[in-house]
């Protein structure tokens, strides 16, 4: 439309119907076919989208960015300032209706301010994305520079570990913006529609001959179940936004608070007499005991699509927020792989950073063994997670529920790792291996002169030795653990430590940084 | 077809379905023993088993297929 300026002395003004007419439009977003392609695919309109994630009420800078151009409202993002349950965020979404969401030069403005409101606020970022890229028309002023895209990611990863970042995928982000996401702490990602890639399949085959779909690339499901990038696989929009909220409830706003506290709610039922079988090889599964800890309905999993053979999440034990870390020896036995530690070493740095107190449960036979691991890395990647756990100075507790065997114990905050109590059921048992494999590498030559009965004697009394030298009883009379505890009385134990500890010190090593095995 | 894969490197320790066998999926099909754990591995599928590919007491490696199911 054409603005018709008033004559006011020397001076223009737009009239009120013109500002608000102006303004509609700016809400409005992109035309009715590109509204209509939304709903289509199940998606919301940003502004839906921010109506659902915020309380009533939000404020918003820029949205009259680039205005004076033909179908670029808000160029594309809206970058608001509002609260979400009574606290106060910021939030950068991307407009899906504005050419797929791709950034201009005042896009990538729009979303640097926001952050840098969140740092100034000291208050979590939300990132709301769906969005195509950078327009490769604009390159020079948004690509390049100091205030160019990169700087976006500059600034994530200033914010990391100060206020939470979490993000909502709820389309495409694509390219250089694929890595929005990965330096946020959190992913959601809307199943069908929402995907990460660097090179889109059409680049791929261009490029290196590969014939891929889009989904097979780096749809949500294939994120959150085989690379790791996603943490959540949400059935729609709706569902990605409650889970947002949930997530930021475990959270505090910024890293010198603790996190809020809820009504206390009691602990599921539990059949703990019969839940951990004795018999330190058969499989159980591990939710039975989180959820016979922890306040019912409060177990929130992170990644439980990715390398399910670990578990972690966040709960509530009497209303506080704990993060849990336990072994699930329902799936491949609960052996720790590589990307079993990489998930663990990244969640416990997460928990660390927002003074989330740390649970270990342990129920791990030790980081796997073969070639195929060794030639990933199963070393370097096993040492993230015992590095991560190492620096994490949060109240720390580890249960020994069954076997912790090798380094697996101290990639579960053993003893020697900085754990503020080690409290061992009575199912317990903590050794360099388990029985059978031990007996088999102190006397493998004597096993094999042996033959038939004798040999069959010699195993079963050397491994009845070696069980007694490892009793549970006795490593507690050696100060190795720090407690005895029955599963019965093992919540109201961890709720009196937590609470116990709440205040301890947190200095771990004066210097720059560590360097991280990578 | 569908082939179900051994989730990690071990020897088979149980093999609880034969050729002509329905299974469903969840169901338990095969019991390997791997870093001192039993390893249950469950079918994917349901469908009727057409082949065993191993047997009690064989190496696998991780993705080895262990059955055919159709």
């Amino acid at each position: 439309m054409t603005i018709h300026h008033a004559e006011k002395g020397d001076r223009t003004e737009l009239t009120p119907e013109e500002l608000s007419h102006k303004r509609a439009e700016a809400l409005a977003g992109g035309s009715r076919k590109y509204h209509e392609r939304l709903a289509e695919s199940q998606k919301m309109s940003v502004r839906q989208r921010l109506d659902l994630l915020l309380d009533p009420g939000y404020v918003e800078d820029g949205l009259f960015a680039n205005a004076m151009a033909e179908d670029l409202a808000a160029d594309g993002v809206a970058t608001v300032t509002g609260t979400v349950n009574g606290r106060t965020v910021v939030v950068m979404a991307n407009d899906p209706t504005i050419k797929a969401g791709s950034w201009g030069a005042r896009t990538v403005e729009k979303i640097l301010r926001i952050q840098e409101k969140a740092l100034e606020l000291n208050c979590p970022i939300f990132y709301l994305v769906d969005s195509a890229g950078a327009r490769i028309t604009d390159q020079v002023d948004m690509f390049p520079g100091r205030r160019g895209a990169g700087r976006i990611f500059y600034n994530q990863i200033k914010l990391s570990g100060r206020v939470p970042q979490i993000c909502l995928l709820f389309g495409p982000s694509a390219a250089g913006g694929a890595y929005i996401p990965a330096f946020t702490d959190v992913v959601i990602m809307v199943e069908g529609n929402a995907s990460m890639y660097l090179g889109s399949p059409r680049m791929a085959e261009m490029v290196i001959g590969e014939k891929v779909s889009l989904e097979e690339m780096g749809g949500a499901r294939m994120h959150c179940a085989v690379s790791g990038n996603g943490d959540l696989l949400a059935s729609d929009e709706d569902q990605a936004i409650q889970w947002g909220k949930r997530y930021f409830s475990y959270f505090p706003s910024h890293y010198t608070e603790s996190p809020p506290a809820v009504t206390p709610r009691p602990a599921g039922a539990a059949d703990w007499d019969r839940m951990i079988p004795a018999n330190q090889n058969v499989p159980f599964d591990m939710h039975q005991v989180i959820f016979g800890l922890v306040d019912e309905d409060s177990w929130f999993p992170i990644k439980p699509l990715f390398a399910p053979e670990i578990l972690v999440g966040f709960a509530r034990l009497n209303g506080e927020a704990i993060a849990i870390v336990a072994n699930q020896s329902k799936v491949k036995g609960g052996v720790l792989f590589v990307d079993s530690a990489d998930k663990a070493a990244r969640f416990i740095s997460l928990a660390d950073a927002f003074n989330i107190p740390l649970l270990f449960l342990a129920d791990v036979p030790g980081f796997m063994i073969g070639t195929k691991v060794e030639r990933q890395g199963i070393i370097r990647h096993g040492a993230k997670m015992i590095a991560a756990v190492s620096e994490a100075t949060v109240p720390k507790i580890s249960v020994i529920v069954r076997k912790a065997y090798g380094a697996g114990l101290y990639a579960m905050a053993g003893p020697a790792f900085g754990a503020d109590a080690t409290l061992a059921l009575p199912s317990a048992q903590i050794a360099v291996m388990g029985p059978e494999a031990a007996v088999n590498a102190v006397y493998f030559n004597k096993i094999h002169e042996l033959e038939g009965a004798a040999r069959q004697q010699f195993i079963q009394a050397k491994q009845e030795e070696y069980r007694q030298d490892i009793d549970i009883m006795r490593l507690a009379s050696e100060l190795i653990v720090d407690e005895m505890v029955q599963p019965q009385h093992l919540r109201h134990e961890l709720i009196q430590r937590f609470h116990l500890y709440r205040n301890k010190t947190r200095d771990f090593s004066a210097r720059r940084h560590p360097v991280t095995p990578v | 077809m569908s082939s179900v894969v051994a989730s990690l490197a071990g020897t088979v320790f149980k093999v609880l379905v034969g050729p002509g066998d329905m299974v469903s999926v969840g169901q338990e099909v095969v019991r390997l023993e791997s870093m001192k754990m039993e390893i249950p591995i469950e079918s994917e599928t349901s469908g009727r088993v057409i082949e065993v590919l191993v047997h009690e007491g064989d190496f696998v490696n991780e993705s080895d297929p262990l059955l055919i199911v159709e």
